[in-house]
């Protein structure tokens, strides 16, 4: 019924629709963005490292060497990464202050961590959006409460509010989740109604209207398609925020508690032995570091190889770029 | 200016909101294991029972006069001891920001005038990895190696250069990460632009084109940035304060939720809303004084 706003709409994403410049036939985008990932080590080792942990984390019950929960008893407290154990596979990283192996509790650390960090950002992702999206169509009104609510929330920073939220809730693994979610969503409005602004002048959502499609139509359709990479960078760079956050609250005991465990947790429970067993605070934090990093090597990556003016860097063959271009 | 107040009014009411309608005073103020008898005895105490706009008026003009109520923890009224404790927090920030400021600007500079050569890719890796290192955590790092292992500064305490050095280094790396990126940036794009061919075509030596013309053109996001950063030192505080045992409004924060203070909880709150939102106005007002193109009405 609108096939002219789909046909022009397509056309301004970059899909598949009916494209005004004619291009010569595109290989597939995937092969072209797995090029151009081998082509940049650094994103390449960051991009592989990410893959290792999740899948390390999901088959955390199968990977791990130990298991998590049983500790070796007094004799196997504390010991440093290396020691030999009874039944034959060494503890890589040592043992904790009750004897369980450190790697397998990293591990299932991991989960905790990423599940915290994915989940808070598609809430706070998704409900931010949401409210981006209508703030910038429809305007008026609800832009000037919505937009205000932002400012409001960017002047109070977001880990002491999360500290003074968790207070009056109380920890717990969903709790945690909710307050993060809560005091990011504002990162995401903001940047979803800056691009609404824009698109909504354009010409191909004038078109849309004209056929008369309706403004869900238009927003859903027309509009968040485009900005499915922006808001991909950005979602992407928070879960490395939220993973920090998490930790932090962990470390201050507001956040995950036993018996659950994160890094973090594990960072704040190593903690007091800092001076006799350094591997129980050197890997959690290693291990939150080499994510976030990973992360934000990646996200940095998306966003060149998604910006026209950078992309040929990473399209095109080495030589023939300009020396120091 | 008004939009300043505004945020401030926001604010206020949202700790409201948060402490008065999210949980029950009376609870989160006694024990967990404290008697219906009790709760319901402080209730009545603190007028709890009265409607809540009785008590949001009662808030707002205890508010006014700068009363928070006596700290249940200290039993002397709370405002004071946040004042008290504030001067401690901004000596480290302001540690932190006078060494993260020009270090990142370095940084960013030598990065911006050679794009994709080996020391734009190291300045790269180094303040990504700043922006995703868990600060506690490196401040335990810095202890462990400075304080345990070499001796040579204090592992916690207030004081003096070798007392604040660790938790400013721990504190820093975040701000240096976040605006050499943006100085590079910023930097990048300026020296694009043709009026810095113009400036090279006159003879001007490399280091006035780069300071005096391209710095001061790229100086509003830097600003910008600086200012969030300043403001999100506070976050940062409260951990690295608590792991240094830094007698700042960061652990003070922390001391009252562990001893469930709500009115120091409140006072703590607004003094650091009050902060961030002054912060940001002075911003705004650095703006004028950098690019003249900028006015206020």
């Amino acid at each position: 019924m609108s096939e002219l706003g789909k046909v022009v709409g397509r056309g301004q994403a970059g899909g598949s629709g009916v494209d005004l410049l004619a291009r010569p036939p595109r290989r597939s985008g995937l092969i072209v963005a797995a090029r151009a990932l081998l082509a940049d080590k650094l994103a390449f080792a960051a991009f592989l490292f990410l893959v290792l942990l999740i899948l390390g984390a999901t088959f955390a019950n199968i990977v791990a060497p130990h298991d998590p929960e049983a500790g070796g008893g007094l004799m196997l407290r504390n010991k440093p990464p290396m020691t030999a154990s009874e039944d034959g596979l060494p503890y890589l990283l040592g043992t904790d202050q009750l004897g369980r192996d450190l790697l397998s509790r990293l591990l299932y650390g991991a989960r905790v961590s990423l599940a915290v960090g994915v989940a808070s950002v598609l809430i706070s992702g998704t409900f931010g959006v949401g409210l981006g999206l209508i703030a910038g169509y429809y305007r008026g009104l609800l832009d000037d409460v919505i937009m205000r609510l932002v400012d409001v929330q960017m002047g109070f920073p977001s880990l002491l509010l999360a500290l003074v939220v968790l207070y009056v809730l109380g920890p717990g693994v969903w709790k945690v989740i909710l307050v993060l979610a809560v005091t990011r969503w504002m990162v995401y409005a903001r940047v979803t109604r800056g691009l609404v602004l824009s698109y909504r002048e354009n010409v191909f959502v004038d078109a849309a209207r004209t056929i008369g499609a309706s403004d869900r139509r238009i927003l859903l359709l027309h509009i968040l398609p485009n900005l499915f990479s922006p808001i991909l960078v950005l979602a992407t760079l928070e879960v490395a925020t939220m993973i920090l956050t998490e930790a932090s609250l962990s470390f201050l005991g507001l956040g995950i508690q036993p018996p659950d465990s994160s890094w973090g947790l594990m960072l704040a429970q190593g903690r007091q032995y800092v001076q006799t067993a350094w591997w129980l605070v050197t890997f959690p934090g290693v291990m939150i570091l080499l994510t976030a990093l990973s992360i934000n090597l990646l996200a940095t990556w998306v966003r060149a190889i998604t910006d026209p003016v950078t992309r040929w860097r990473y399209l095109m063959p080495k030589r023939q770029q300009a020396p120091g271009g | 200016m008004f939009h300043s107040i505004f945020i401030l009014f926001g604010l206020v009411i949202a700790v409201f909101f948060v402490t008065h309608l999210l949980g029950d005073p009376a609870r989160l103020m006694l024990r967990p294991e404290a008697t219906p008898d009790q709760v319901e005895a402080l209730r009545e105490d603190l007028g709890l029972n009265d409607s809540i706009w009785v008590q949001f008026g009662r808030y707002m003009g205890n508010l006014a006069r700068g009363d928070f109520g006596d700290s249940l923890w200290q039993r002397v009224p709370a405002m004071p001891i946040v004042l008290d404790r504030l001067p401690n927090t901004l000596y480290l920030a302001g540690v932190t920001m006078a060494v993260a400021v020009p270090l990142a600007i370095g940084l960013g500079i030598v990065s911006a005038v050679r794009p994709r050569s080996i020391a734009d890719r190291l300045v790269t890796v180094v303040s990504l990895s700043g922006v995703s290192v868990a600060d506690f955590w490196l401040g335990l790092m810095l202890v462990l190696v400075f304080a345990v292992q070499l001796g040579w500064l204090p592992t916690s305490g207030f004081g003096g250069l070798s007392f604040v050095a660790l938790p400013a280094a721990a504190l820093a790396v975040r701000p240096i990460g976040r605006i050499s990126q943006v100085v590079r940036s910023a930097m990048f794009d300026e020296m694009q632009r043709t009026y810095v061919t113009t400036a090279r075509a006159k003879g001007l030596r490399e280091r006035v084109v780069v300071i005096s013309h391209t710095l001061k053109n790229a100086a509003i996001p830097i600003i910008t940035l600086t200012g969030d950063e300043a403001a999100s030192l506070l976050n940062g505080a409260v951990v690295i304060e608590t792991l240094f045992g830094w007698p700042g409004i960061g652990i003070l924060l922390i001391q009252a939720i562990e001893r469930r203070d709500l009115p120091l909880i409140e006072a703590t709150a607004i003094v650091i809303a009050i902060m961030v939102v002054g912060l940001n106005l002075l911003v705004d007002l650095t703006y004028t004084l950098i690019d003249p193109r900028v006015r206020y009405q």
